[in-house]
């Protein structure tokens, strides 16, 4: 229990710095980008006056009170849930990013699962066939691991994609249908739904599997060498047992360390998104940027870090559940 | 690098093979196929990356009109649009004269590609050295003093590394619009989000190594903290700095190419011009549909040069994890190396097969 307070204390400060630093950034920058941000939505049309003066609130532009003021405003915005306005969309930051989130968590809840559940038993069934034909997935790993996320992307869109050249098994553009279907609990639109995830799933899952494997089997050959591996087959424990035993332990540092390869998925998951025009978190990011919609693109960068580190908390969770010495040490 | 090998190696208290410290301090690599095709394919694109400018048959940006032949309407123009046709040329595939076909602008791939592999190699490594030198600075620091600036170091962090790098890179790439114009601005924004897991396994191995002996006898004749930190300390971590190296050009490279694929590292016709960068390849052939217009020698080539690149910074990084962690080592000897070593066994578990001292004598059964 006091490991995980501990671990709560920390990610606060994380949280805090994030925060702090999307307050600063576009105070502290030479102010070219902001300013051309506040003349791009004045020329836009769809934001009038009320809405210009909340955006250069919320970016500390043309703002005449004092630094801390603000910082203090800037939080006190923030515990109401309100994130500023976006003018390209029209729309309260917060309420436009609780409608992307369920898209890119389930994804990426989906994808990371799978990775996750593949990738460790292939690291090890490395480890235990080791100096086999199963060596071969190494450099089949490292070539995985060193693809970029948008490029494999588009090599699966390129073969399997309904907007590419070859099989065209799978549609490759939006999160469903949005010309065949309604929204709804109706099923077209749930399996609409599923069509569209296969692809972005899979570039995923491929991608973020090298990662698992290449980790679990050097864990696992480090754990086999171990004194208790020994006693487990000195006592005559047939093979499969053993293998267990190694890779619960092995599994340990993987979980510990899952802040790292979170972090790797995330910004996959992002690349992913955009070349899909899948309507998620990072889509949105992207299309944020383009159009100079600052606040959007704060108001995204605050919640994918309150998200990333909610789920790393969930797997410090995890690891204390799993790991008795955590869990009495406490 | 993959994950917790590293600190692993460090709990266990054996930084170094005994046998490869006796012979020499530089890190010297397994003979194994996977570091020698690493080495082998990263030397290409190093002499690619120097020569690539000069190599290539064409300018990246000269427009070649003569292969202005058939023609794709440019989008919003034309017809009913009241806007006059203009028409962009159809790229055309690979032949003699354009060996890797032509763009949509009517520029030569292979020519584009050349002159990409300088900026995308030298953005990867200058983004890695600088991290680099953060990650031994704070992380040599964190582990040497303890206390209080330990504490404070490893909190720094600990923090770089559970906020997201990408989410942060891309804002900072954003709200500094000329970062693509200049390598050293790039990469020093790329270094700042990539620094915080190397400092990390540096901490944890510097722990381990100041209370050792040979320390110890070095701060009780008396030796300065700066001297004992880079005299005692410093050559003991080479592999895992080497690793780190490595492993942070890998990530650093797949930053780059991402902000440019993003549009956000600057174009070469930009301005302020952005460098050609493989990155930069593919968003330009994404933004013209080249994937829907079946125009994969564009694309595919820039891609491939990533991931390949990648790849051999891996290879060589499987080397160095196999050094600083002989059991990984042991895994990689194959049955047929085994048999001629004499050793029958499948390798199982808690049977280490130790071919490397039976086998010394005849030299080479090293893991293959």
């Amino acid at each position: 229990m006091r490991l995980l307070l501990r671990r709560l204390g920390f990610y606060a400060v994380a949280a805090w710095v994030a925060i702090t630093f999307s307050f600063l950034l576009p105070r502290v920058v030479p102010g070219d980008p902001v300013a051309a941000a506040i003349i791009r939505a004045e020329t836009s049309g769809t934001c009038n006056a009320a809405c210009v003066h909340a955006i250069e609130l919320q970016l500390g532009f043309n703002v005449h009170t004092s630094l801390w003021t603000q910082y203090l405003q800037y939080w006190g915005n923030l515990f109401h849930g309100n994130l500023g306005w976006s003018w390209s969309e029209n729309a309260p930051v917060g309420g436009l990013i609780v409608s992307y989130l369920p898209w890119t968590i389930g994804l990426l809840a989906v994808s990371l699962t799978l990775a996750f559940v593949i990738g460790t038993l292939v690291g090890v069934l490395m480890a235990w066939r080791r100096g086999s034909w199963v060596e071969w997935v190494m450099p089949a790993a490292a070539f995985f691991q060193a693809i970029p996320y948008f490029f494999l992307a588009l090599v699966l869109v390129l073969i399997f994609g309904q907007t590419g050249t070859m099989l065209k098994w799978f549609p490759s553009l939006f999160g469903y249908d949005i010309y065949g279907v309604n929204p709804g609990l109706n099923l077209s639109y749930i399996f609409s739904i599923l069509d569209h995830a296969v692809l972005p799933a899979l570039t995923l899952v491929l991608a973020s599997m090298a990662g698992f494997i290449l980790t679990m089997r050097n864990n696992m050959l480090t754990t086999m060498d171990e004194d208790f591996v020994l006693v487990a087959r000195a006592k005559g424990l047939p093979g499969r047992r053993v293998v267990t035993y190694a890779a619960r332990n092995a599994l340990l540092p993987v979980v510990s360390n899952f802040m790292i390869a979170l972090s790797l998925v995330v910004a996959g998951q992002i690349l992913v998104e955009i070349v899909f025009n899948y309507p998620g978190i990072g889509f949105h990011l992207y299309q944020a940027l383009t159009v100079l919609d600052y606040n959007l693109v704060q108001g995204i960068f605050v919640v994918i870090t309150l998200v990333v580190l909610l789920m790393n908390l969930l797997a410090d969770v995890v690891y204390v559940l799993i790991d008795p010495r955590a869990r009495h040490a406490g | 690098m993959t994950i917790n090998t590293l600190p692993r190696t460090a709990a266990d208290g054996s930084p170094m093979p005994e046998e490869s410290s006796r012979r020499s301090r530089v890190l010297t690599l397994p003979h194994s196929p996977k570091v020698v095709i690493g080495l082998v394919m990263l030397s290409i694109f190093v002499v690619l990356a120097i020569i690539g400018t000069w190599a290539a048959p064409y300018s990246p940006n000269a427009v070649h009109v003569a292969t202005w032949v058939r023609h794709v309407l440019v989008p919003n123009t034309g017809g009913s649009t009241g806007i006059p046709a203009q028409y962009y040329p159809l790229p055309l595939p690979p032949s003699s004269s354009h060996l890797l076909g032509t763009t949509v602008f009517a520029q030569d791939v292979l020519s584009q590609l050349l002159a990409s592999t300088g900026a995308t190699l030298f953005v990867g490594l200058l983004a890695a050295a600088i991290a680099t030198v953060l990650s031994v600075i704070v992380g040599v620091t964190a582990g040497y003093l303890g206390g209080g600036a330990d504490e404070g170091l490893s909190l720094l962090s600990n923090v770089f590394l559970a906020i997201p790098g990408f989410p942060l890179l891309i804002v900072l790439a954003d709200y500094v619009p000329s970062a693509g114009t200049s390598i050293l601005l790039v990469a020093t924004i790329i270094a700042v989000t990539t620094w915080a897991y190397s400092a990390r396994v540096l901490r944890a191995q510097t722990l381990s190594l100041r209370n050792r002996d040979f320390v110890e006898a070095a701060r009780i004749s008396g030796e300065g903290r700066l001297r004992i930190i880079v005299v005692e300390i410093l050559p003991n971590l080479v592999p895992i700095v080497a690793a780190s190296f490595l492993f942070t050009t890998l990530a650093a490279i797949g930053s780059y190419v991402a902000i440019a694929f993003l549009g956000l590292a600057g174009s070469p016709t930009s301005s302020p011009a952005g460098l050609w960068n493989w990155g930069e390849m593919l968003r330009e052939a994404t933004a013209q549909s080249a994937v829907r217009g079946g125009w994969w020698w564009w694309w595919v080539p820039p891609g491939l040069c990533i991931a390949l690149l990648g790849t051999s910074l891996a290879l060589l990084n499987f080397g160095i994890d196999e050094f600083i962690n002989p059991r990984l080592r042991v895994a990689g000897l194959s049955r047929r190396a085994a048999k001629r070593a004499g050793i029958g066994v499948r390798p199982s578990f808690g049977v280490t097969p130790v071919v490397r001292r039976k086998a010394k004598p005849g030299g080479e059964v090293t893991a293959p």
